[in-house]
């Protein structure tokens, strides 16, 4: 299996003043060719950071990294010919037309819109009607798909994007996924950085980030059978007290709000039934329901960090 | 105004030049409510929220905010309710214990107030060891918290939440969403925006704005049954498909 990105023990620390930060601590993983793979994780995990790294903009402390088999550091011409960046921060010209934000980053890449249109077509149609609009003066979701028309104008063979759907609402979160799911089958391969844990699922592998480390890395659904404890989804009239009661509850190890249902773990992975069926029986509450069900990447993920 | 809501909105409208960005809406949301104010990108919700705080002049309706009139009283308004967002929380060049001062004194609490109050509010929050820390240094998670507390100084009646767990990781998410349970629960009105469907679900009632138009509002529960779904994420997705506004 060819490799696209091999991360290798990558390290980084942030001095501020007098207290230094380890943004990324030992930081290995890969990505095979024509992947799509999500770096899962709130702010303040790492991600940017590695993304930095990966794209040739900032230096790591120790380690190594490569992309497409060219080293960030000795060869960082190369990949930046080969790869596409969308930071988090919109990063275009906010005073350039639409037109001309293109034209200018067409132009750094010696390529025209024209020759890559098949590529961009789906995307470009949507802000198509607003080319003439300056780019600072679009909203949110204007600006983001014209940020990944310029990412894409050179027809990278990988990109890589930061938060793509941070502060995206679901409708416009559900079509940008679709849109990456093209542009792979298109052949490129992707890493893409989001808090929203339900877009793990999305990916076709996951590492799951939290303050500078990974603490798992595998395809969602390995991630969600490998949870190996109990979890059981309960509801009643009073969700606050159910929920205060439940954490009371000594065998109980977590009880979080999932929606409409609280999610319980256990300690014990070895529980039996009637244990269980015990506990919620000492719950004072009108008209409990409980069902077994089956670990979410956020239960996942919670549950990782409580480790 | 019946002093059962504590906001009481007719055919409010903003438009801007041509384009109205909220478009006649009316509602109620009832004291010690969380109310779950939703829309998608573009649709007007950010809009609604600044006319409600008094930052934006409405072109036309009625609303009234904590028992004021929105086109008189605004100043009176912004006295009795609380504001934070994703996007601007606290500053970062402050400590906490500066920050809870500062904002202390802009809504006029006296210095014992403030002194006990940030006692308290280290207390809870488990941040003693953390007081003199610049705001900058935390974790987004940490901040949003104090940044909720913050705006809960003054004991608001009302509490303006704009996307507050934006980012936020999952577990602290959850600890935010504990803390507006209990200022519900103490009778503080919670109104609240987020891009999370599952914390819609913790919401009493929530509305949906498409194309500046409220075109739901009920508790989570009829909002499924109404719209056949099974979750709140069907019924939002079902309704801001609908839209036709060109976001640009």
């Amino acid at each position: 299996m060819s490799l696209s990105v091999t991360v290798s023990n990558v390290n980084k620390t942030f001095l501020t003043g007098k207290t230094s930060v380890d943004a990324l601590k030992s930081i290995t993983f890969d990505v095979k060719k024509g992947e799509l793979f999500g770096l899962i994780g709130p702010d303040g995990a790492g991600k940017t950071t590695l993304f930095r790294i990966l794209t040739t903009l900032m230096l790591a402390n120790s380690g190594s990294a490569a992309v497409d088999g060219y080293d960030v550091v000795r060869d960082y011409k190369e990949i930046r010919k080969r790869v596409g960046y969308m930071p988090g921060r919109f990063s275009l010209y906010p005073d350039l037309t639409v037109a001309e934000n293109l034209s200018f980053f067409a132009t750094l890449f010696n390529t025209t819109l024209k020759e890559n249109y098949d590529l961009v077509k789906s995307i470009y149609r949507q802000i198509e009607p607003f080319a003439k609009r300056k780019a600072g003066a679009l909203s949110g979701g204007m600006k983001q798909k014209l940020a990944l028309c310029c990412a894409l104008i050179h027809r990278p063979s990988f990109l890589f994007l930061d938060e793509p759907t941070t502060g995206v609402d679901a409708v416009s979160r559900k079509e940008f996924w679709e849109l990456l799911r093209e542009l792979q089958a298109s052949g490129i391969s992707i890493v893409v950085s989001t808090p929203y844990m339900d877009e793990a699922g999305l990916c076709d592998r996951v590492a799951l980030m939290q303050e500078g480390k990974i603490m798992e890395i595998n395809s969602p659904a390995r991630i969600t059978e490998n949870f190996g404890k109990p979890l059981y989804a309960v509801k009643a009239t009073d969700m606050f007290s159910l929920m205060q009661q439940l954490r009371e509850v000594e065998a109980v190890q977590t009880c979080y709000p999932f929606g409409q249902y609280h999610h319980v773990v256990f300690h014990n992975s070895q529980l039996s039934l009637e244990e269980v069926r015990r506990v919620f029986g000492t719950v004072h509450t009108d008209q409990l329901e409980v069902q077994r069900i089956e670990a979410t990447i956020e239960d996942c993920f919670m549950d990782l960090m409580h480790q | 105004m019946s002093s059962e809501f504590a906001i009481s909105v007719r055919d409010l409208t903003k438009r801007f030049g041509s384009f109205t960005a909220v478009d006649a809406v009316t509602f109620d949301v009832r004291r010690g409510e969380i109310f779950g104010f939703l829309g998608a990108n573009g649709a007007g919700k950010t809009t609604a929220m600044r006319m409600l705080c008094g930052l934006s002049f409405p072109t036309s309706g009625q609303a009234h905010v904590a028992g004021f009139d929105l086109f008189t009283e605004s100043e009176k308004i912004k006295k009795n309710i609380g504001y934070m967002s994703q996007k601007f929380s606290l500053y970062e060049d402050l400590t906490i214990v500066e920050n809870i001062r500062f904002y202390g004194g802009i809504y006029g609490l006296s210095d014992t107030q403030i002194k006990s109050k940030t006692e308290r509010m280290l207390e809870q929050l488990h941040l003693k060891d953390q007081a003199k820390a610049l705001a900058r240094s935390l974790p987004l998670g940490w901040k949003q918290k104090i940044s909720f507390s913050v705006a809960m100084l003054h004991q608001p009646k009302i509490v303006f939440l704009d996307e507050p767990t934006g980012g936020v990781d999952p577990v602290t998410r959850r600890e935010f969403w504990t803390m507006i349970y209990q200022a519900a629960h103490e009778g503080t009105t919670v109104f609240v925006t987020t891009h999370y469907m599952d914390e819609a679900e913790y919401c009493d009632r929530v509305s949906i704005m498409v194309d500046g138009r409220i075109e739901a509002l009920n508790t989570p529960a009829e909002l499924k049954k109404h719209f056949k779904a099974p979750s709140m994420e069907n019924v939002f997705i079902q309704l801001a498909r609908k839209a036709t506004r060109a976001d640009g």
